[in-house]
């Protein structure tokens, strides 16, 4: 019964919805063999932010929350791995990861309690606020580093009787070992979007006083969702501290909350491949405008075309680049009528 | 055989700041009555109703719901409890189908939120009850539409329908006949007579034609206050009732009495 199921299951994604999907899957996982190494650290980065967009959706997109302060967990988390990485043994991922994903799920739960008692702009407010006295309580104390930051002494690695199974020290295994996360980050929010759970969200983001009406209690629902997505950013987060081996606070500014709001927008609020699609875009823009072989000296000022391509890209695609092929379509429309 | 007493309003008062929007207004409402609540604009009629589902809380009074006193709970208990309540202004998922629209509100008695891993359509009671819920209303032809596209009589209908997936005992109805159409009303009285039997039904309402042709009680808000509670024809007679409401007897009483 449990296998038909799964057979049903996979025949109505796969057959249908999924293939870009698997494709862009199977492209990930053949990209080290073909792309530069450069090129290669690019898509490392961009997968570590897709899942670190993905988190911020099940918010924003699927609940209706506008976080401006996601970059808190994200950060959280980086600096958790860097603490409680031991100064000369590797640490082992099979306690590291769990340890630090359910320290920036705890944060969520207490900076979501008291954040999710606000809505609409104030909420907003609120969340950027916790955010950024997380960010001064790095940047001001000695904690860990200040403003200098601080180094993870020695990567993590998953070893089973002596056998080292997954060794983050290897850039190509901690490529993979990311890749399988963004795979099941991905399927952990596809499979909460079909539960009642991800149903129940849906509805809070539509109306939440018909939610409490039907008899939902909705700030258990919200803190829920703001848990998960906290323990999911801080997922991310490990990823980022464990490739660049050092954190800093600048992890933890508005920028990168903000950031990570854009790649959602880029992208198209409201679905899963949007966050993805958003994060890569947003990456190469920046990339883009950041290189000198393209723009010389002008380079450095990357911020002002970015900004000006950003607003480009939500006047032409108001609803992110997963609309693009029906607004082509319907573009399309008209002129072939026409001719 | 007296009916069963299943919401009960005493001496309920709602203040904003300075201005008491309902003053210690009482009401009860039996299964297998259609009680009208009836008052000019900004009578209170909405905020009572909102008071009474819990929407906002009273500022003094008690509610009981099936002999339970309920006046401290939050709406979500109520309506867990049996509560069910239509919005004025139509308050349906546009974007989902008609379908999802009641499954979604019958999915608030079996939410089961820690289950991530089984699909929401999975639910059988909440399907069931959707289902059920969809052919009370009549929109069983229409449950695979998008409820966006639906026409404005379909769409109150449809906000019957999601009151009645969550298998209420009290049904509050904040004028579900707003903007409709003849036939429309019809539909929709029709379809109150039909939830009548089972349902404590409160029926708040300016088209009066369709209040004194379903209701078997009415209860008169002016300013916040009840001034008359009764049957249909006690109302119509009752003078308070006509000088404050339905007469327009501020202006007409000279002339009445010049003819008299």
């Amino acid at each position: 019964m449990k296998f038909r199921r799964f057979a049903i299951l996979v025949r109505q994604t796969s057959a249908w919805r999924g293939w870009p999907l698997a494709v862009a899957v199977v492209a990930l996982a053949l990209f080290p063999h073909v792309g530069g190494s450069f090129y290669v650290d690019l898509v490392l980065t961009t997968m570590i932010l897709s899942i670190f967009a993905l988190s911020l959706e099940l918010l924003v997109g699927r609940t209706g929350l506008v976080s401006f302060g996601h970059a808190a967990f994200f950060g959280i988390a980086a600096y958790a791995t860097a603490l409680l990485s031991p100064s000369s043994q590797p640490p082992s991922l099979a306690w590291l990861l769990p340890a630090v994903v359910a320290i920036a799920a705890l944060a969520a739960l207490a900076i979501g309690a008291f954040c999710l008692r606000a809505r609409g702009v104030y909420f907003i407010m609120v969340t950027l606020a916790f955010a950024q006295m997380t960010y001064f309580v790095f940047h001001d104390t000695k904690l860990a580093g200040g403003t200098d930051g601080m180094y993870l002494n020695v990567k993590p690695l998953l070893a089973l009787d002596g056998d080292t199974l997954v060794d983050l020290r290897n850039p190509r295994t901690f490529y993979y070992a990311t890749l399988v996360l963004l795979v099941l980050v991905y399927a952990l929010l596809a499979t909460i979007g079909r539960s009642r759970f991800g149903h129940a969200l849906a509805g809070i983001r539509a109306n939440e006083q018909r939610m409490r009406a039907a008899g939902f209690s909705t700030y258990g629902y919200k803190l829920a969702a703001f848990t998960l997505a906290g323990g999911l950013a801080g997922v991310a987060g490990f990823l980022h501290a464990v490739k660049d081996g050092f954190v800093s606070p600048e992890i933890l500014a508005w920028h990168q909350s903000g950031a990570v709001l854009l790649m959602l927008i880029l992208g198209g609020i409201g679905t899963l491949r949007g966050a993805v699609l958003g994060a890569f875009a947003f990456v190469l823009m920046k990339e883009l405008f950041q290189s000198e072989a393209l723009f010389g000296a002008f380079a450095k000022h990357w911020q002002l075309p970015l900004g000006l391509a950003v607003i480009a890209c939500v006047a032409l695609m108001p609803k992110g680049i997963v609309a693009l092929p029906t607004q082509l379509r319907r573009f399309r429309a008209p002129l072939l009528h026409a001719g | 055989m007296p009916a069963e007493i299943l919401l009960e309003a005493t001496d309920v008062s709602r203040r904003f700041g300075g201005l008491l929007a309902v003053d210690c207004a009482s009401l009860t409402l039996a299964r297998g009555e259609v009680h009208a609540l009836i008052g000019t604009n900004g009578a209170g009629k909405s905020t009572l109703v909102n008071v009474l589902s819990g929407e906002i809380p009273a500022s003094g009074g008690s509610v009981r719901l099936s002999g339970r006193d309920v006046t401290r709970w939050p709406q979500p208990r109520r309506a867990r409890a049996g509560l069910g309540r239509s919005y004025q202004r139509a308050t349906i998922f546009a974007q989902a189908s008609v379908f999802e629209n009641c499954r979604l509100t019958a999915q608030a008695h079996c939410q089961r939120a820690y289950d991530l891993w089984s699909d929401a359509t999975r639910c059988s009671d909440a399907t069931r009850a959707a289902e059920q819920a969809i052919a009370r209303a009549n929109l069983s032809a229409q449950a695979r539409r998008v409820a966006g596209t639906l026409s404005h009589g379909q769409k109150r209908q449809l906000e019957i329908a999601m009151c009645l997936a969550t298998a209420p005992s009290v049904l509050l109805l904040d004028e579900p006949l707003a903007g409709m159409g003849p036939e429309e009303t019809d539909r929709m009285l029709l379809l109150l007579e039909a939830l009548k039997p089972g349902h404590a039904v409160l029926l708040v309402e300016h088209d009066m034609d369709a209040v004194f042709r379903i209701a078997d009680r009415i209860t008169v808000m002016v300013s916040g206050r009840v001034i008359a509670t009764g049957e249909p024809a006690a109302i119509r007679g009752n003078a308070d009732v006509q000088s404050a409401y339905l007469g327009e007897s501020v202006d007409d009483a000279p002339q009445a009495a010049a003819i008299d």
